[in-house]
């Protein structure tokens, strides 16, 4: 497969506090691969997305966008805060084109396409505060679609979910990833969630608060079959995987 | 108890707006007070008709709403730009605000006359006083509206390439929505006293101050009720004109 992007030797400093939080982080992601990050709580997950996303600029090292034919459009997921109070759901999945000064027929359709994609058709006119969270969160996931990117950056979008809801969702997450040329990083706190949906785990390690910068400690390929059927949760390989990860956050 | 939580709101606003009435008018005739010390209901209603059958309460009331609404105008759109630079620039903040919150700390009742001796205009001066009134409470409003956007949706927007304006118009502007009109709503009361303090420093011949600094020079307190009764009545419907722009405009805050 071809590099979709790199990041060599990325170190990242907040500028606000001497707080070295990244340090010589270098990975690659495989076009149309999904990649998904574990670590513990605060160790620079977010900081290592918002990066990507060229929210942030490295304090040294470089990130390189490898495939340049469509565009670096990128698609984000937040945790929480995602959606616009104000806007119906038709109205914040349009924000991408809108921006992009297109408002026309053509954007219409796509947005309604990826409303009914991930399976919210009916709710065309409701507002954010009458959806729930996992509406919510699939709301922005159309959102962070509707413009054809071809990097989806996703932050723990799932974690204020319930158990049930989540692993639909990391289903629905898989169909609409298979439907779509995109390339997936996807931060997440799941063990579970993170082998049954990547095709390569980042493991993330340090203690930015006490002086220890993080980086990247394991990377796990992951070659469980595609299409994943939930049931394969249930086997010796998807466990073996499992606790391979356990065992590396650990260390 | 329950029945009367089952009545609906407007029925009961009239039963109590009766029941004050009729108190008023049994302390008047119970008390045998004076009519210039206390007037009852009905010589402030007999007081109400002359001065609007002979149209000298909707002059004055247009005159003072002609202050009003300018102030209040003004008072918005210097408060909006400069909002906006106090909540993006913290060295504008740090430059400023000590001055705004110094500005505040002397009541406009005494800035007043010193405006009627810059400003030649009885009009304009006027205008100026209500601008002053609102202007404090709108700006802190719009200040915290523009900075209530959560930062996710920043960063959203910068990762969409947005562009400022897009930001301004987006998100930061209904963001600050809710903020804005609750201060909008504040300062459309506070306008009123505004006009009506700049009528009493500057009581020229015209506007619901003037009528009411003669009517308490004439003793015609029935009068003096008549006034306070429009300011109140002026106030209320600028209230509830914001606020019906406001369930227009925030009809995205459903509850659930
Ligand atoms: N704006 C900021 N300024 C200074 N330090 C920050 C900032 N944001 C995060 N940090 C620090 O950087 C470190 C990494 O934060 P980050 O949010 O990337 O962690 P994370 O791995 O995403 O954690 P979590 O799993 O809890 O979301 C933390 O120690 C945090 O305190
Ligand atoms: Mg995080």
């Amino acid at each position: 497969m071809d590099t979709f992007l790199t990041v060599e030797r990325v170190d990242y400093t907040f500028e606000d506090g001497p707080l070295s939080v990244l340090a010589d982080v270098s990975l690659s992601i495989p076009a149309g691969s999904f990649v998904v990050l574990v670590g513990p709580s605060g160790v620079g997950k977010s900081t290592l997305l918002r990066l990507l996303a060229g929210l942030l600029r490295p304090s040294s090292g470089r990130i390189t966008l490898t495939q340049q034919s469509t565009g670096n459009a990128i698609g984000i997921v937040f945790q929480r805060d995602n959606l616009m109070p104000w806007r119906t759901v038709t109205e914040n999945v349009r924000l991408p084109l809108e921006l992009q000064g297109r408002n026309g027929l053509a954007a219409s359709r796509s947005v309604q396409a990826m409303i009914d994609l991930v399976g919210l058709a009916g709710f065309e006119q409701s507002y954010p505060a009458q959806l729930s969270g996992g509406m919510a969160q699939r709301v922005a996931l159309a959102r962070a679609l509707v413009h054809q990117p071809t990097l989806l950056l996703l932050d723990e979008p799932f974690g204020a979910l319930d158990a049930l809801t989540r692993e639909r969702m990391g289903q629905e997450l898989l169909r609409i990833w298979q439907a779509m040329p995109v390339t997936v990083f996807m931060v997440t706190h799941s063990i579970s969630e993170a082998v049954f949906l990547a095709d390569e785990v980042l493991v993330m390690g340090g203690d930015p608060g006490n002086g220890r910068p993080a980086a990247i400690t394991h990377r796990l390929p992951i070659q469980l079959l595609r299409p994943r059927r939930f049931e394969v949760q249930g086997t010796a390989e998807f466990l073996e995987y499992a606790a391979a990860i356990r065992a590396a956050i650990q260390q | 108890m329950k029945f009367l939580n089952a009545q609906p709101t407007w029925l009961m606003i009239l039963v109590s707006f009766v029941g004050l009435l009729l108190g008023w008018h049994l302390l008047v005739v119970w008390g045998a007070y004076d009519r210039f010390i206390l007037p009852g209901p009905v010589d402030v209603w007999r007081q109400l008709m002359i001065v609007a059958g002979d149209g000298r309460l909707l002059k004055h009331s247009l005159i003072t709403l002609s202050e009003v609404l300018p102030g209040l105008a003004i008072g918005l759109l210097i408060a909006m730009p400069l909002g906006y630079l106090l909540a993006k620039s913290p060295l504008a903040e740090r430059l400023l605000s000590p001055y705004l919150i110094a500005s505040q700390a002397i009541p406009v009742i005494a800035i007043a006359p010193l405006l009627t001796i810059w400003v030649s205009s009885t009009y304009w001066a006027r205008v100026l006083v209500a601008t002053l009134v609102v202007f404090f409470p709108i700006l802190i409003n719009i200040i915290a509206g523009l900075r209530s956007a959560p930062a996710e949706l920043y960063e959203l927007m910068h990762s969409l390439q947005a562009t400022r304006r897009q930001i301004f118009s987006k998100l930061e502007l209904p963001a600050a929505l809710p903020i804005l009109l609750a201060g909008l709503k504040v300062g459309a009361t506070l306008s009123v006293i505004g006009a009506l303090v700049g009528e009493f420093v500057q009581p020229k011949s015209e506007g619901l101050g003037f009528l009411l600094v003669t009517a308490r020079y004439q003793f015609k307190t029935d009068l003096v009720f008549v006034v306070l009764v429009t300011l109140g009545t002026i106030a209320l419907s600028m209230y509830g004109l914001v606020s019906a722009l406001e369930k227009h405009l925030l009809r995205w805050q459903v509850n659930k």
